[in-house]
């Protein structure tokens, strides 16, 4: 049989098209349902008991009081959850230790950050709930507590696990320490590199944690039956993941638990590892009716993971005609309360972007007291890769190449060699830098106190386990199943291929994402994998279908599988046979369905391999106010190479979402510790996040240079946009200073520190 | 102490309900009245997640308390479309893209219609600085301005 | 027989050899070869790291099969956020 190729080939052509996500209306009439708009009847409210230190042996825990309160039904500490053994798993980003997952979902000997959760009870109103908290009586032993990465690493500095050693060293120490890992790259001879270079330039940058930001709260509603299966309802990267660590951490057959992804407001990464998930299973368990749990937000930035702040050194040298040919950088990164940083890909992704001979770089992995660190979009990258932007805008200026055409010389292209090992597939770095000088935002002329930056960023994109189904209705409809939740447009974008995979109008198919027993394990909403993996696995969906239908008709018409061939939504007779049966289109199949075999379907399984990584290239233009020290962003474009947009404006989307979240990170964001180790800016008041009057429109201009690996030719683009707005900026700031920042965020008092810093230096 | 009772208008429907004191409008609704619909970002009124109007003053709806609210008129999301008529704010909103996740796409939309009731042509300084009070951590905000923009023009054509 | 190397810490269970020449015609054979010259490092090939091959990067794929000239690099996993 004549089969059709899988590039859309078949259909009218949605994809590449704006079509109106099939999830839009509910989510602009607020039907659609959020982690804590879902109720069951009988339900109790869960609140969690947070450790008011920073660092704190727990003594003792005395539920008594609160559990005689009238209106308690579960009380839940240390106690309720068995230890686990030491063996890590991948989780969101990092590999984490089970051993430390159960600590941090409930402290078990320590508190090892303030916000930390201790003890939870689930009640019949939060009034009681919030009453019952109060009546648990800790007994902390208050420890001193180190937050600062350099510090933390400091001998004699506060240890937080005496059973940590640095891997990573030989010889292996004998005594603990907070640096948990040190992990190295190297590419060549970097002293020789270093020989060959007519200009170096080394610096050292700080930058301080941020988090997510997303604006909906972690919430969960558990409910545990007699026989100790389990119902789930989160707000969730991934559904699957969070089966997987509960059943884990509560002794439950995975096949136990059905989790269902609600709607997400949000996550970047945050939202792909579990805290009140397991506790609101264990309450439910003991209580015997359902519980719901959702954090405030001083509870979502106290006690869920942030990123890390860094401290990164970089040295990098070139020749005088602008060829790099030393790169070293030594980056430090907190961990947070646990082990697991992504230091190691802040280190793979540092040189990235450019065809080096000649890399080393360092990475230290360290605990300090604040909350564990969560991933947050392209990991450890924006750090590096910033610090890295920075010095190559330097080395720009002081060869007096600019910096499009300084990047351009060294971009890595098809065959480059990465630092970390393989050789790179086809890139559109080049492109992106191409699209930028073009634009006329590069060749505006700037005045006084202005200040235009670019700065290139990558992110690798990963494929995983996805399960998607796609089955056809007795009417002909379409119901398409896919087990990736839906962050930001995926189910338009799979809706636009399966209906081109398929033939069949867009508003015949309709979405959802399926919950953990309806499909098979399908990893996470993350490194921006989801319309990657999962169009690649509606892909295989519609090729089953084809093929079935494609079966039957030769089996209705007794033809040979060569006199057929399905195209534009019905399989056609070819040749002679086109003269004795007319085509039959799905819906025809659709009505006969059950007398030709039963109901009609596909399911993709795959592990889907052949991501390719996203480059892109961000110029931005800000100017400066020398008496408040205010930056204003006046003019920011985006050129990213997405490989084929699937949904042109859900890839624009990410773009500019990723680019604003960089502009919040470069000028404003940071958590604030006391020196009592707690947080002082919990709250969107004080972390002070972009809003609408901080921003500009952001240009975004779609690079593709296909992925030779993908049937459409798909590239991730979900992280890449966050990678660059941190160099671009800090380069503009440089232009319209002349003073070059090291240290995120560059807000206004520390703005306005530097340039008074410069006024004095300057009449001295 | 005992609950309060109070009785209210909700987008356009007679409501009645019982709160306790430190019960906000915000908690009444989506607890009570069961209108999840608005949102609950950050309970400090500095997110704009829960935006309703309240006699067609546009407030976060986490810094009203249940109680307040008596013989006045709140109108909600739920309340926007006008049966199977989406607003032309929540059309373009789709036809823009204007959101990724959606969590703080109500508020925006309560919030924008209150500014194109005052200000039926308003310039992208005035649609930000007005929007100002919303924080969204998806989208970056282009598109929801050219949504905004754009359903102010449709509008403005009646 | 495929080049390999190994980047990252992963060449501190193989007492610092972090290149290789080994007969494999799938990544399972690959990490067979490897734990039998160096046990240590079979537990982290088990979880944990991915395979670029020629190029490519595969993660958790035992039966990608490997050519006889291929250049393979056993990398730490990378995810995502």
């Amino acid at each position: 049989m004549a089969e059709n190729g899988t590039n859309g080939t078949n259909g009218q052509g949605y994809v590449g098209t704006r079509t109106i996500r099939p999830d839009g209306v509910d989510k602009v009439t607020g039907r659609a349902r959020f982690g804590a708009d879902f109720n069951l009847p009988g339900q109790l409210i869960g609140k969690v008991l947070r450790s008011p230190h920073a660092h704190a042996r727990i003594v003792s825990i005395d539920t008594s009081k609160a559990e005689a309160l009238p209106g308690v039904k579960a009380v839940i500490t240390r106690d309720d959850f068995a230890d686990q053994s030491s063996e890590f798993i991948p989780a969101g980003e990092m590999m984490m230790n089970y051993k430390d997952v159960v600590r941090n979902v409930m402290a078990r000997e320590k508190a090892l950050y303030e916000g930390h959760a201790v003890a939870a009870v689930a009640a019949t109103s939060t009034v009681i709930a919030r009453r019952a908290l109060k009546l648990i009586d800790v007994k902390y032993e208050v420890l001193p507590h180190v937050i600062d990465v350099v510090e933390a690493m400091k001998p004699g500095a506060p240890l937080l696990h005496d059973d940590l050693f640095t891997a990573g060293v030989e010889p292996k120490p004998d005594k603990p320490s907070n640096i948990a890992k040190r992990i190295e790259i190297n590419l060549g001879d970097i002293e020789a590199g270093f020989k060959k270079a007519d200009v170096v330039v080394e610096r050292e940058f700080k930058t301080a944690p941020v988090h997510q930001g997303y604006i909906e709260p972690h919430a969960a509603l558990a409910s545990v039956s007699e026989d100790g299966s389990a119902e789930l309802w989160c707000c969730t990267q991934g559904h699957f993941i969070v089966r997987a660590h509960c059943a884990r951490l509560l002794g439950l057959d995975i096949a136990k638990i059905r989790v269902t992804a609600s709607e997400i407001g949000g996550g970047f990464g945050g939202k792909t590892v579990v805290y009140l998930e397991p506790l609101a299973l264990a309450l439910s368990k003991k209580a015997k009716r359902p519980v719901k749990m959702v954090m405030s937000r001083e509870e979502v930035f106290k006690a869920s993971g942030p990123t890390s702040g860094a401290t990164v050194k970089v040295k990098m040298g070139a020749t005088k005609d602008g060829k790099f040919v030393a790169g070293f950088a030594e980056l430090k990164y907190q961990a947070g309360a646990f082990q697991g940083s992504p230091v190691q890909p802040g280190v793979f992704c540092a040189y990235a972007p450019y065809d080096m001979e000649n890399v080393k770089v360092i990475g230290y992995d360290v605990v300090s007291n604040r909350p564990k660190v969560a991933a947050y979009r392209a990991p450890g990258a924006p750090i590096s890769e910033f610090a890295v932007e920075s010095v190559v805008d330097e080395i720009a200026k002081k060869l007096g190449i600019d910096g499009i055409q300084l990047r351009m010389m060294n971009a890595a292209r098809e065959g480059t060699k990465a630092a970390y090992g393989p050789k790179f597939g086809p890139l559109g770095l080049e492109e992106t830098l191409n699209s930028i000088k073009k634009t006329e935002h590069w060749n505006t002329p700037l005045r006084k106190w202005q200040g235009r930056g670019v700065a290139s960023g990558f992110w690798f994109n990963i494929g995983g386990e996805t399960c998607a189904s796609l089955t056809i209705n007795e009417d002909g409809t379409v119901s398409l199943m896919a087990g990736t939740p839906d962050i930001g447009g995926l189910r338009a974008a799979l809706t636009n291929v399966a209906a081109d995979e398929l033939g069949i109008p867009y508003d015949k198919v309709r979405p959802i994402i399926g919950d953990t027993g309806s499909l098979g394990f399908t990893f996470l909403t993350g490194g921006s994998r989801s319309a990657f993996s999962g169009s690649m696995a509606i892909v295989e969906a519609a090729k089953q279908i084809r093929t079935e239908l494609c079966s039957r008709a030769c089996k209705l018409w007794e033809a040979k599988p060569d006199q057929v061939e399905f195209k534009d939504g019905a399989v056609r007779p070819l040749g002679a046979l086109a003269e004795k049966v007319k085509p039959m289109t799905i819906a025809d199949f659709a009505k006969v369905a059950g007398k030709t075999g039963g109901p009609i379907g596909g399911y993709g399984r795959i592990n889907a391999q052949g991501a390719g990584p996203s480059l892109g290239t961000h110029l931005v233009d800000l100017e400066v106010d020398p008496e408040t020290g205010r930056v204003t962003i006046l003019r920011y474009t985006v050129a990213q190479d997405a490989g084929k947009a699937l949904h042109p404006a859900y890839v624009e989307g990410q773009f500019q979402g990723g680019a604003v979240q960089g502009i919040g990170w470069a000028l404003n964001e940071e958590y604030i510790y006391g020196d009592d180790g707690k947080l002082q800016n919990a709250g969107f008041l004080d972390y002070r996040m972009p809003v609408a009057s901080d921003v500009p429109m952001i240009d975004a201009i779609l690079v593709e240079v296909a992925n030779p690996k993908h049937p459409y030719g798909v590239r991730g683009v979900g992280e890449t946009p966050i990678v660059p707005p941190l160099g671009a900026i800090a380069n503009a700031m440089e232009q319209a200073t002349g003073i070059r920042f090291t240290e995120l965020p560059m807000s206004p008092p520390k703005v306005l520190k530097a340039l008074k810093e410069k006024a004095a230096n300057g009449k001295s | 102490m005992a609950k309060h009772h109070i009785e209210t208008v909700v987008n356009g429907d007679a409501v009645e309900f019982l709160c306790e004191t430190e019960e906000t409008l915000l908690d009444v609704l989506r607890d009570t009245l069961n209108l999840t619909g608005s949102k609950e970002g950050c309970a400090s009124g500095d997110c704009g997640a829960c935006s309703v109007t309240l006699d067609g003053r546009l407030v976060c709806s986490c810094l009203v308390l249940g109680c307040e609210v008596a013989g006045r008129r709140i109108e909600t999301i739920e309340g926007l479309a006008k049966g199977e008529k989406l607003h032309p704010l929540q059309q373009k909103f789709l036809e823009h893209a204007a959101l990724q996740c959606g969590i703080c796409t109500p508020g925006f939309l309560v919030a924008s219609k209150a500014l194109l009731e005052r200000s039926p042509d308003p310039s992208e300084h005035e649609i930000r600085f007005w929007l100002a009070g919303n924080l969204c951590r998806c989208t970056g905000y282009d598109k929801i301005v050219s949504a905004v923009k754009d359903a102010a023009a449709t509008l403005r054509k009646g | 027989m495929a080049r390999v190397v190994l980047i990252g810490n992963l060449a501190q269970l193989t007492g610092g050899v972090a290149e290789f020449t080994i007969s494999a015609a799938s990544v399972k054979q690959l990490f067979d070869r490897l734990t039998e010259l160096h046990p240590e490092i079979g537990p982290h090939l088990q979880e944990g790291v991915a395979v670029a091959i020629d190029g490519q990067i595969y993660q958790d794929t035992l039966l990608q099969p490997i050519e006889p000239d291929s250049e393979v690099f056993i990398l730490p996993q990378i995810a995502g956020g």
